[in-house]
């Protein structure tokens, strides 16, 4: 035993080589996030915060705080994807005439890798999450989600896995393969390195979390909405929550098997996926968008039923075809597990499989266009107030609509055999993601932040962030579209003919105009919390609601309804406007409330330093924090006692400054 | 109030002792449990005995095997899963219809789809029998 | 609770005046329910893949080759003895017989270790024979299909070691009893995914 087997033994294949001292660009990312963090470190211990981070929010079981941390997740890991984004728009703007521009193959395959991995797995999902987490319980009219801790568990396993990603950056690289990792690019062979078994982990480890914030909802919406509360009177957002909540249940496991199966080829030498020994990569490629596409309808399915809720309460109106919309939205959930193939047309199945993906993805399309339809005709002849969340309805319609447009021309195959992998491909899918999810997302975060925070987000800064993300987005996708139909492959490096580089200084204009609306945005949070004062929603109904957590203040207590409310119709909170209900001023109870717990995190801890184990072929200190998973999760089932009683006084005194508060607003 | 606790969970232990299923799930009764056990016994004895025997031709064989199999699921669920339309208000029984129409839809069109893919796209493959 | 289903009709009353009284733990079944549903999914994608790649031997050994039947039957037997058992268990569990439930939750242990001792068994014989999972893609797709059922059978008697430790400590608390439920259904679960298993792979193998 000496210092060249002892030391392998103890940091696996970790050695000092995997700082990636010699890329500039790393270099400087790591000093300025290191100077960061230690400044952000060190303000929350000369301001004395962490107990109270660790009391209030680390450790919460609370669906509201979980919600706003999710969010906060997201936001923070869309700020890495973006800058990811700026940095191909730049490199492909310049790299013409013999120019190799200014990042290296190895480089640049692990930009548009983590770009498109962070986007979806750690933006997109964590804020989608987010609000469905914050929003459904309220509209419910219930206290919290069925599972508390698990709520609070799948939080930290999402962060664990950002945090994996993130650790790719400085110790090791990330994977080089696309954001799906195809074998056999993916396979130990052709990627011996750590990048694929940072990627696998992390989103192994993010997965456990998804899976069980779905059968958490699931269980919430199913068991826990307040008496009269009908299925067919529920919100449409409750709806459309309730159905990516099935989709995430009924997909992910999908996910969880084929990467597990890609890291058995990795670590075990098993032949799923390799070329020789009967392994066949094509089923990788099959499997994994048997669960991509479910995935894709979880991204937007919550974002149509945020629109639903934009639409009818700024236009007045009830919304319009409220059954058409549920049965809409359940007929996409279904069929969405027709579609997988037409990710993959071009692979070879043949005439008579691809003809039939290619009709099942036009029909899927039906469903999305009756939507639009009904949003149309909630907005006619209603008093529409342009709000940010209504303005971005309206962007979301023009844009989202055009993209689905292009993607049924991908659905026809001859013509996916023409723009399979090409630039159209991503300016399609661009198009949908962001003028969907992201305007939807940014619809629901002006819409609901008053409710979270108890005033209204600044308008000025909203509409700059508005006018520059909407031209912006198309200036920066639509050169797209017409490199697409000339030819040009996705995710290229260099390229050789000069007349191409016009539309890529067009797009990278295009994506510096989005950068001006996502500062404007930060900009927004900051001059609205700065002057929240002024922008303060006392009512806890700011915008003339029509869904129960108009009903609650802003922002709710802990528990959110004193009294369980009764539901007579859909629209709950415009029902009890309108027939004058009164809130109950006496019969104050003792609430029944779970307790915060730590164990979330420590297990998501292990997890983490597990996955990294794994990554670097730690094997004794993968193996130690597996036990220790173990060990942490049976010592959290022997505490029976994880609830507690808010006392009858303190929802009396919450009560009565809420009584104060409204009589205020009213004089 | 605690008069009321008391009186409720000793109502609760006399609902057990008569009929234990006084918490909404069904827990079934030896009765079942023998019903479903015996019926698993002869529905697992009669493939292995098929297979092993090959009294049969093979594609009889696999039928009914495969069908056999389909049965003794069933059983498993009727008797020993207490699987009914009643539990959680429909939810359990509609919770798996649906997974198992993604698992049918998932796995049959795994197969179709792969093995078209591999007739096209492999042909040096061994084409031994898929499914 | 019937004066509560009154006010519900009344469309004049927008507020419960008793809470309802949330059962602790009410959504425990249907969560774990929709657990099993998920778990039942990766199982399907094993299947699939074994059903896609279960006949690329690679010039290697097959089924025939392989499988011996006749412990496969013993073992079927072990599992399914255990489930009849734990059926027991919760027949002791609804007449709040603690002491009686413990020996049936011992009892389906022991087969549950039988069970996973005859197919470790299995496995290394395999390998010994140089059927590593590394050898094709049919040998990758069995012992990862067997190998994750085997996995659950394993969490599965140390869940219930525990939760003899538990009922043991606490008694038959309707916690327990919820806890319990939740492993029956687990423990069935896995009887039924392996008739699956014992079907599609094992006796389907032989007729290939």
């Amino acid at each position: 035993m000496n210092a060249d087997t002892l030391i392998p033994l103890i940091f696996g294949r970790l050695t000092p080589e995997a700082l990636p001292l010699h890329e500039p660009i790393l270099v400087v990312t790591m000093i300025v996030v290191a100077l960061g963090g230690v400044a952000l470190v060190g303000a929350l211990t000369y301001f004395k915060l962490w107990s109270y981070l660790w009391k209030e929010w680390f450790t919460t079981v609370d669906h509201k705080k979980i919600g706003i941390m999710y969010m906060i997740l997201g936001l923070i890991m869309f700020c890495r994807g973006f800058a990811d984004a700026i940095m191909m728009r730049l490199q492909q703007a310049m790299a013409f005439g013999g120019s190799e521009g200014y990042l290296n193959a190895h480089h640049y395959d692990q930009v548009f890798t983590a770009h498109g991995v962070i986007m979806i797995f750690f933006v997109a999902m964590p804020m989608v999450t987010g609000i469905m987490n914050y929003v459904v319980p309220l509209q419910i009219g219930a206290r919290d989600v069925s599972f508390p801790f698990l709520n609070n568990f799948s939080f930290w396993m999402t962060t664990a896995g950002a945090i994996i990603v993130m650790a790719s950056l400085f110790v090791g690289e990330f994977a080089r393969t696309g954001w799906l990792a195809y074998p056999p690019l993916s396979g130990i062979g052709y990627s011996p390195g750590v990048g694929v078994d940072y990627y696998i982990w992390a989103l192994q480890i993010a997965g456990v979390g998804t899976t069980l914030s779905g059968i958490n909802l699931i269980a919430t919406i199913v068991k826990m909405r307040a008496p009269g509360m009908g299925m067919m009177k529920m919100p449409v957002f409750t709806w459309t929550s309730l159905c990516t909540n099935v989709l995430i249940v009924a997909s992910f496991p999908v996910l969880t098997a084929v990467l597990a199966l890609l890291t058995l080829d990795r670590y075990v030498g098993t032949n799923f996926f390799t070329n020789d020994f009967g392994g066949n990569p094509m089923m990788y490629v099959n499997l994994i968008w048997i669960w991509g596409h479910p995935e894709v309808y979880i991204l937007i399915l919550p974002l149509f039923g945020v629109f639903s809720e934009v639409a009818s309460t700024f236009s007045g109106k009830k919304l319009f075809g409220y059954t058409s919309m549920v049965y809409a939205t359940v007929v996409i959930t279904i069929l969405s597990y027709l579609v997988w193939l037409h990710h993959f047309f071009t692979m070879g199945s043949g005439a008579s499989v691809n003809s039939f993906f290619g009709i099942t993805t036009m029909i899927i399309s039906i469903p999305t266009g009756a939507k639009i339809f009904n949003w149309l005709f909630t907005m006619y002849r209603g008093r529409i107030r342009f709000e940010l969340p209504m303005m971005w309805l309206i962007a979301f319609m023009l844009t989202f609509v055009i993209g689905g447009m292009t993607g049924v021309m991908l659905a026809v195959p001859p013509a996916d055999f023409v723009l399979h992998n090409s630039l159209f491909l991503i300016a399609h899918f661009h198009n949908v993601i962001i003028g969907g999810v992201l305007f939807g997302l940014f619809a629901a975060i002006n819409f609901w932040w008053p409710k979270a925070f108890g005033f209204k987000l600044d308008k000025f800064w909203g509409l700059v962030s508005f006018w520059c993300w909407v031209p912006g987005f198309w200036l920066a996708f639509a050169p797209l579209y017409v490199l697409g139909l000339m030819g040009v492959t996705r995710r290229m490096r260099v390229f050789d003919d000069p007349s191409l580089q016009i539309w890529f200084v067009i797009a990278a204009i295009g994506a510096g105009v989005i950068a001006l609306g996502i500062a404007a945005m930060f900009v927004q949070f900051a001059v609205s919390i700065i002057n929240r004062d002024k922008l303060r929603d006392t009512t806890g109904d700011p915008w003339g609601g029509r869904t129960l957590e108009w009903a609650t203040s802003s922002p709710p207590p802990d528990y959110n309804f004193a009294s369980t409310p009764i539901v007579h119709d859909s629209d709950a909170w415009w029902d009890m406007k309108k027939r004058g209900y009164k809130r109950p001023l006496s019969g104050y109870r003792a609430i029944h409330m779970p307790s915060n717990t730590g164990t979330g995190v420590i297990i998501s801890g292990l997890c983490l330093v597990m996955g990294l184990a794994l990554v670097w072929y730690i094997w004794w200190l993968a193996a130690l924090t597996f036990i220790g998973v173990l060990v942490v999760s049976i010592a959290h089932t022997f505490n029976y006692k994880r609830d507690y009683y808010i006392p009858e006084d303190e929802v009396r005194q919450t009560e009565e400054a809420r009584t104060r508060a409204l009589a205020g607003t009213e004089a | 109030m605690s008069a009321d606790n008391h009186s409720s969970e000793a109502h609760d232990a006399h609902h057990d002792a008569d009929h234990g299923a006084h918490d909404g799930h069904d827990h079934g009764s030896f009765k079942t449990y023998m019903i479903g056990f015996v019926l698993s016994v002869i529905l697992t004895a009669i493939p292995f005995g098929l297979v092993m025997t090959g009294v049969l031709p093979t594609q009889a064989t696999a039928l009914i095997v495969m069908g056999l199999a389909v049965v003794q699921i069933v059983v498993h669920m009727i008797y020993f899963l207490h699987m009914n339309t009643k539990s959680e208000g429909g939810w359990t029984m509609l919770a798996l219809i649906f997974t198992i129409i993604v698992v049918v839809i998932a796995l049959s069109g795994s197969l179709w789809v792969m093995y078209h893919l591999n007739t096209n796209m492999m042909p040096t493959h061994e084409m031994s029998g898929m499914g | 609770m019937s004066a509560t289903a009154i006010k519900i009709d009344d469309p004049n009353v927008f507020h419960l005046e008793e809470e309802p009284h949330h059962e602790e733990g009410a959504s425990t079944a249907l969560g774990f329910w929709l657990y099993l549903m998920s778990d039942c999914l990766i199982f399907a994608m094993l299947f699939a893949v074994f059903g896609v790649l279960g006949g690329n031997y690679a010039a290697g050994p097959g089924p025939k080759e392989l499988f011996d039947l006749e412990l496969v039957a013993v073992n079927t037997a072990m599992l399914l003895f255990s489930s009849i058992t734990y059926g027991f268990a919760m027949l002791a569990m609804v007449k709040n017989n603690k002491s009686q439930t413990l020996i049936w939750l011992a009892v389906t242990g022991l087969f549950g270790l039988a069970f996973l001792g005859i197919e470790l068994y299995e496995f290394a014989h395999l390998i010994h024979e140089g059927a590593t999972p590394q050898r094709s893609a049919f040998l990758s797709a069995f012992f990862t299909l067997v190998g994750t059922h085997g996995l659950h059978v394993t969490f599965g008697i140390i869940w219930l070691v525990t939760l003899m430790v538990q009922v043991s400590w606490k008694g038959l608390i309707p916690a327990n009893k919820r806890r319990l439920m939740c492993l029956s259904m687990f423990w069935h679960f896995l009887d039924v995914i392996w008739i699956g298993v014992f079907t599609f792979v094992y006796l389907m193998g032989m007729l290939r």
